[in-house]
């Protein structure tokens, strides 16, 4: 198998990896030992890793295979190595965010997430590199340094979970976790050639995500195939009673309906997500991605998600809106980075000034002003009407079909550089991906073959509130079209 | 000199911040005790750790529905908000709070006097934490540093807001006593002023009746019903004096000091926080079901008010008359001793004449009834009576037990009859002249009563017992 751009590829899906240690064919050390030797050749080149977990990773594979030598059966992602996003906390291992003002902070606990991953046999290999507080698009806000896109190493992975896709793009892991609050595994999962999956909001539990914009983020997993971005979505699913926006609903089934096909499902590509600003390259894979469904038996049509134009704007009120809040903690009075000074409000501004890189303070600024007495109706209170609108017009589309089909992003990987001397540009990155974090709708980025210079080019399949069972047939199929 | 003697009006609004008694704080399981350890009582949810999330309480809502319908508010859906501002006590620097959607709007409480205070709405809210400034006197600006306690900060409080009702220290102290007894009898909290379990915040204006309201200034720091009254007293005046000086009021947020007695400037209105509220992501309305609400209201005990009344109507007193003792809770005790065939004046003379001590609550009711039922049958004098009652509450010990070990019991009304009888016998002078109409001869016969029993026997049952006899004597009357 090859992977993204033709380099040599990941050392074997991730249900393989499973299947053969809980049989005993392979030791979990082994596998570990692989993808380490793997993250060791290339992370330097790429800074995939904010922080790299051998030794804790070589514990829990020899405690795996004992496990296993024992006649236990740890789980579905036995001896998996998985990377996580930097801002999903792990118990005694450095979570920062990428931030100066969290360097050094060990969480004294894990996010379900990654306790369910546990549970399940999965190995956490390292924390992966972000846009600082997943604030951005292209991993390039980081106060580690920017992560390279393994595609193409002069460009970017894109963002904010910049660092998990790339790694499972360079074969540093077969899975990753990552977090969406307007695009964040999608659009880098497009830019690096790999799976990326933003599940219903709510169906995976927040606890333990250090938050940006609550009301938007979800996690999700990256995968270089369908079937493992189901299987990780599977053990990490369900509902939480630690996080009171959790679903009440069981985890999906999801490997059961893989093989389903799209016969006689609705599909409508969104007529909004391919016009102006849209690359011809893209739009021509968006629309070869619809043929694809049309000849495996879907019905095909083209529709109208009004509204969805006016995401963009509505996100970066809501969102800096959540975020000025969210990270208002970081104070410097209890954990993480503080800077002295004379009373406790000059130490409040002084750890804040020298902890938080621009782009955050751009947001946590935009969004005090969002809120501000006198201007939140104006900025907040209308954002949050037109993110009524957004969901009216999305049920309004999935009454008329089943999935939805858009591009993942307007362009494919961009340079260094090319957007962060103008911020707006670097927003206009993710419109496509937008509208699905305000809908809190599931919306999936499967690769769809390439543009220039060998570029992946990912496409977008969207459904309605946990509708991910159907998303997932059309990914699959479209998976199958590309092979 | 109180502010109505000057031709002003003093006007008050009270805030009043209320502990819930649950055994853990409104987002996280952690225990919500008073007086642990240091920072013992905490978790990553209750210190705001990154990425932990909030999981609303369901019995601190209970309470804070027991608290509406006990003020008789309307309990609505409703949504929490955040908000917004730096302080190092708060773990977020946001409070969770509810905001234009609170759980219970537009109530009353009705003072023991009758009149009525409007509830305008008691939300629910998480508390902070505690700074203690260390050096430089505990004053924030003079100390070398600080120490933070986030024991309690998740804390659940119900915040009740009142309608700016009340024209008098003396009705603000009435308030807020009746609004703890009301918190203490529904359970919903212990609402101790001296533990920071029930905290008032004073909206104090003055303004010349008729007029419209005048600027407030809020005063806060009122750690007891007495700083209250004094705060608010010298807060009108305060601020009479400015006005009557032709200055204006400036609104304000304004710090009791209890060592001068004078209330200073905290931070002026341009001061003040822009909260940046805005409804909290983290959390799902609260929308209790009918059903819910049915069953608090069900379960809620008969309040202060109510008891007085009743308690009244048993004892023909009045609610004013009998509310010290629904106020140390013994009109149950009361009650049940009436039921069980006492007096009913007597039962609550005592109740609130000798029955302030610890305990007596615990009072066995038929005990207190047969106690009663001795003193009326004068086996037992007032102040015998008072005695065995002390020993009741102390030991349990059935009042017949006391009197006897007391050696009360010799004054049963048969002892009683017995002695008279022999004092009669004794001085046969003195009892002829007694019943030819000479009163004064009642004087050596009580005399000797009052001597063969140890000085025992009660006066008024020696004269009515010789009265008795006179009247049933044969001869000249
Ligand atoms: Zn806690």
């Amino acid at each position: 198998m090859t992977g993204a751009g033709g380099r040599p590829g990941p050392r074997g899906p991730a249900h393989e990896i499973a299947a053969a240690v809980r049989r005993g064919e392979r030791t979990a050390a082994l596998v570990v030992d692989e993808y380490l030797e793997a993250i060791a050749a290339r992370e330097e080149e790429l800074h995939a890793f904010n922080v790299i977990t051998a030794e804790r990773a070589r514990e829990a594979a020899a405690l795996l295979d004992r496990r296993v030598a024992a006649g236990d059966d740890p789980g579905p992602l036995a001896g998996v190595p998985v990377a996580l996003k930097d801002n999903l906390c792990t118990r005694g291992v450095p979570t920062t965010c990428s931030s100066r003002i969290l360097a050094g902070w060990k969480p004294p606990y894990d996010a379900t997430v990654v306790e369910r991953l546990a549970a399940a046999g999965a190995v956490v290999v390292g924390k992966t590199n972000l846009d600082e507080f997943a604030m951005g698009s292209s991993t390039e806000h980081s106060a580690t340094g920017p992560t390279r896109n393994p595609v193409d190493t002069e460009r970017v992975p894109g963002g904010s979970s910049g660092g998990s896709a790339a790694a499972v793009a360079a074969g540093f892991a077969p899975i990753a976790l990552g977090s969406d609050t307007g695009g964040s595994i999608r659009q880098p999962a497009a830019f690096c050639g790999v799976v990326g999956v933003k599940p219903t909001y709510g169906r995976v539990s927040r606890y333990g995500l250090v938050a940006f914009a609550s009301s938007l983020d979800q996690i999700g997993p990256f995968a270089t195939t369908v079937a493992d971005a189901a299987l990780v979505l599977e053990v990490i699913a369900g509902h939480d009673p630690l996080d009171s926006t959790s679903v009440a609903e069981p985890a999906p089934d999801l490997l059961r309906v893989l093989d389903d096909g799209v016969a006689g499902l609705r599909v409508g590509v969104v007529r909004e997500l391919l016009g102006e600003g849209v690359d011809a390259e893209v739009v021509e894979r968006t629309r070869a991605a619809a043929e694809a469904l049309d000849a495996a038996g879907a019905v095909v049509d083209e529709v109208s998600v009004p509204a969805a134009a006016y995401g963009l704007s509505a996100y970066y009120l809501i969102a800096p809106a959540e975020a000025s809040s969210n990270l208002a903690r970081y104070d410097g009075v209890r954990y993480g980075l503080r800077v002295d000074a004379a009373s406790t409000a000059e130490m409040n501004v002084a750890t804040r000034t020298e902890g938080f890189g621009d782009e955050v303070k751009r947001r946590i600024m935009l969004g005090t002003y969002a809120l501000s007495a006198g201007y939140y109706d104006a900025y907040y209170g209308k954002a949050q009407r037109v993110r009524t609108l957004i969901i009216r017009d999305f049920d309004a589309a999935y009454e008329r079909v089943d999935l939805l089909l858009a591009p993942t992003t307007p362009t494919t990987a961009f340079r260094f550089g090319d957007k962060t001397g103008d911020p707006l540009s670097m927003y206009l990155s993710d419109v496509c991906t937008i509208p699905s974090n305000l809908s809190g709708h599931p919306a999936m980025s499967v690769p769809f073959g390439f543009g220039a210079g060998g570029l992946p080019i990912g496409v977008q399949v969207l459904a309605p509130a946990l509708g991910e069972a159907a998303m997932f047939r059309a990914a699959a199929v479209l998976e199958e079209a590309i092979k | 000199m109180s502010a109505t003697a000057t031709g002003w009006e003093t006007v008050v609004g009270l805030e009043v911040h209320c502990e819930l008694a649950t055994a853990t704080k409104l987002f996280c399981a952690c225990p919500n005790a008073f007086g642990a350890e240091p920072n013992t009582n905490v978790c990553p949810v209750c210190l705001g750790l990154p990425g932990s999330l909030p999981v609303l309480n369901e019995r601190a809502v209970e309470l804070a529905m027991r608290i509406g319908q006990a003020l008789h508010c309307t309990v609505k859906p409703s949504i929490f908000h955040r908000k917004n501002y730096f302080y190092p006590d708060m773990p977020k620097d946001y409070q969770i709070s509810q905001y234009d959607e609170p759980i219970n709007v537009d109530g009353y409480l009705e003072l023991p006097d009758g009149t009525r205070v409007g509830i305008e709405r008691a939300h629910l809210e998480e508390d902070t934490g505690k700074t203690t400034h260390v050096g430089g006197g505990g004053r924030i600006h003079e100390a070398t540093y600080s120490l933070v306690d986030y024991n309690r900060a998740g804390v659940p409080l119900v915040e009740i807001v009142a309608a700016p009702d009340i024209r008098s220290a003396d009705a603000a102290r009435a308030y807020v006593a009746e609004l703890r007894a009301i918190l203490v009898a529904i359970g919903a909290s212990d609402a101790r002023m001296e533990e920071g379990s029930l905290r008032v915040d004073a909206n104090v204006s003055v303004r010349r009746p008729g007029e419209p309201f005048g600027t407030r200034c809020e005063v806060k720091n009122l750690n007891s019903l007495r700083s209250l009254g004094r705060a608010i007293e010298f807060e009108a005046q305060r601020q009479i004096t400015l006005l009557e000086r032709g200055e204006a009021v400036v609104q304000q947020t304004r710090h009791w000091d209890e060592s001068d007695g004078r209330t200073h400037t905290l931070r002026s209105k341009e001061e003040a926080y822009d909260y940046r509220y805005f409804p909290e992501p983290d959390l799902v309305p609260v929308a209790p079901p009918g059903e819910w609400q049915d069953q608090v209201r069900a379960l809620l005990p008969p309040l202060p008010a109510d008891r007085r009344a009743h308690l009244a109507a048993v004892t023909g007193s009045t609610p004013a008359g009998v509310a010290l003792v629904v106020e140390r809770g013994l009109d149950g005790l009361v009650l049940a001793a009436v039921a069980a065939g006492a007096d009913p004046e007597r039962a609550l003379t005592h109740a609130e004449h000798n029955l302030s001590m610890e305990g007596a609550d615990r009072l066995d009711p038929a005990a207190f009834a047969r106690l009663v039922a001795m003193e009326v049958a004068g086996e037992l004098t007032a102040t015998q009576a008072k005695a065995v009652l002390v020993d009741m509450v102390e030991t349990g010990d059935p009042p017949d037990d006391i009197a006897r070990a007391r050696g009360f019991e010799a004054m049963g009304s048969d002892a009683l009859t017995a002695a008279v009888d022999e004092a009669i016998a004794a001085d046969p002078d003195a009892w002829a002249s007694y019943c030819g109409g000479n009163e004064k001869a009642k004087g050596a016969l009580v005399g000797r009563v009052m001597k063969a029993t140890r000085g025992q026997a009660d006066g008024k049952a020696v004269t009515a017992l010789l009265e008795e006899r006179r009247a049933a004597a044969p001869g000249p009357a």
